[in-house]
């Protein structure tokens, strides 16, 4: 199996903080890696390390690598533009753009530099399939992206993660803001997602990591506690203090 | 434990009676002034005051359609200086700017600029166009009137493009939208509506001042299309025909008032439609 990101000794600074400490894991290809551990253990931070989000804001600073597909994305010259197109995400709260349904996906499309309508349309189409949201907005295309409901709006914000047909998907607890019908589906989505793509998940639900992942990292306190396959951390772990967590016994 | 509740409610009723008082006084001035301006106001508007110049002082008749026309040019003109140089300014402080010193300081200027007496910014400009130039202008007017927009138009921008969440220029910038593509085709759509809303406003404000266009534009009795010469505007004419010696010129005075208080009021009724629409 090929690794998609290779993370080699990634340390991660929020100005004088140190969020991050000497992270070694890789992901692979085509599978889905969920990110377990307490609040505030640098699971999201990690997560926004793999496109750079971080960059936005003023005197965070990395340090070690980052390998996508063998590049390190952490090199100065790296295009974040090229980076953040290959590597999508979607938030904690879905983030519908002010605009139509069509339109929130067909930005991604334009931005990409789909210029045929017809190209557009079909590729708007065959996202909100994958996504399986077609069936419940095909007459309403052009209706206020901020109409629906906060399930069809997180699966809208992954159709339009998934339209411009990134490499990998980061998800950053995706469905922590929506009730259990809505989570089944986007769990339901995320099977189907990997066979195409990596996903990277962080999640606050321990059974959602062992239903939808392959491997599981436990983070505690910045660092990197185990790393493994999912069934071998829910079932096995080698580490007292993952087995602590997963069972429930703080966090 | 009963005469607390009873105190509490006289307390209750006490403080709903003065609030119900002190909104009925501020009110009760708003509305007698409109009903004046628009009684008073009514008497000389007729299709003259639209159409013709203003007769020679002492006789009757005529009207203000140059001085309609003029609040129109210098109106207009300020606001195509005025509103795009806001607008940026604005976009600089919420997106680009933010914390910096750079935005600190002119967020700083533009909120002492907002309560500068508008006197002041005539008299400025004044000293700026008026005199190097040797006339008073239309041109000059729109400048003064413009600055009086600026302030107001940076912070209302400011605070509309601030609305939009940053999580939806994340969500943007993560599908790998450069930084003026998340600005333009994003936040600039999530707030468009608030920006116009506070255009609209500050348009209003403008359309109402006196002081700086008596430095600026002045007056003129005569009809005038170029901006470089003085120009008449409805404001300044009330200025001078309500102190003048004329019953007429008092007539038209009310009129001009009537018309430009209609002005501003439609205005602000128009942008509260449009906040009020649908997201």
């Amino acid at each position: 199996m090929k690794d998609k990101f290779t993370i080699k000794d990634l340390n991660f600074w929020y100005g004088e903080k140190q969020a991050l400490k000497h992270i070694n894991l890789a992901m692979q290809d085509r599978k889905v890696t969920a990110l377990i551990g307490p609040s505030g253990c640098g699971k999201t931070t990690f997560l926004r390390c793999l496109n750079r989000m971080h960059d936005l804001y003023p005197g965070n600073r990395y340090h070690g690598e980052i390998l996508l597909d063998g590049r390190n994305i952490l090199d100065k010259g790296l295009d974040l533009i090229k980076l953040r197109s290959k590597v999508g995400m979607v938030f904690q709260k879905p983030t519908p753009f002010p605009m139509s349904i069509y339109e929130n996906i067909a930005f991604g499309l334009k931005l990409m530099g789909v210029k045929s309508k017809g190209e557009v349309s079909g590729r708007v189409e065959k996202a909100l399939k994958d996504s399986a949201l077609w069936d419940e907005i095909r007459d309403r295309l052009h209706e206020p992206a901020l109409s629906l409901s906060g399930g069809q709006q997180q699966r809208l914000c992954i159709a339009r993660a998934v339209a411009v047909e990134p490499d990998v998907i980061l998800m950053d607890e995706p469905c922590s803001a929506l009730d259990p019908v809505a989570t089944a589906k986007i769990e339901d989505l995320m099977t189907e997602l990997k066979q195409n793509y990596t996903v990277v998940i962080v999640t606050h639900n321990m059974q959602q990591a062992a239903r939808v992942s392959e491997y599981t990292g436990f983070f505690m306190l910045g660092e990197v506690v185990e790393f493994d396959t999912t069934e071998k951390i829910f079932t096995a772990p080698s580490n007292k203090l993952t087995e602590d967590y997963i069972t429930g016994r703080f966090g | 434990m009963y005469t607390h509740y009873i105190k509490r409610q006289t307390a209750n009723y006490a403080a709903l009676t003065i609030s119900v008082l002190s909104a009925a006084f501020g009110i009760f001035f708003l509305f007698w002034i409109l009903k004046d301006v628009f009684v008073f106001g009514f008497r000389a508007i007729n299709l003259d005051f639209f159409t013709e110049l203003p007769a020679p002082p002492g006789m009757e008749g005529g009207g203000l359609a140059n001085a309609i026309l003029g609040t129109l040019l210098i109106t207009v003109l300020a606001t195509a200086i005025g509103v795009p140089a806001g607008i940026m300014a604005g976009t600089y402080l919420s997106e680009y700017g933010r914390k910096s010193r750079m935005a600190s300081v002119v967020r700083f200027t533009s909120d002492i600029l907002v309560s500068a007496p508008s006197i002041v910014i005539g008299v400025f400009v004044y000293a700026l166009l008026v005199k190097p130039l040797g006339g008073f202008s239309a041109i000059a007017g729109a400048v003064a009137l413009a600055i009086i927009m600026l302030p107001v138009v940076v912070r209302t921008a400011e605070e509309m493009l601030k609305l939009v969440p940053d999580s939806t220029r994340e969500a943007a910038l993560a599908l790998g939208a450069p930084h003026w593509k998340v600005t333009v085709h994003i936040v600039y759509r999530g707030a468009i509506r608030g920006i116009v809303t506070g255009v609209m406003l500050a348009v209003a404000r403008v359309s109402g001042e006196t002081a700086p266009l008596l430095f600026t534009s002045f007056n003129n009795a005569f009809w005038n299309f170029d901006m470089t010469e003085p120009t008449a505007t409805l404001t300044v004419t009330i200025f001078n025909y309500a102190m003048g010696p004329y019953d007429d010129w008092h007539q038209k005075a009310w009129g001009a008032a009537l018309l430009i208080t209609a002005i501003v009021l439609l205005v602000n009724m128009i942008s509260r439609i449009i906040l009020r629409g649908k997201a």
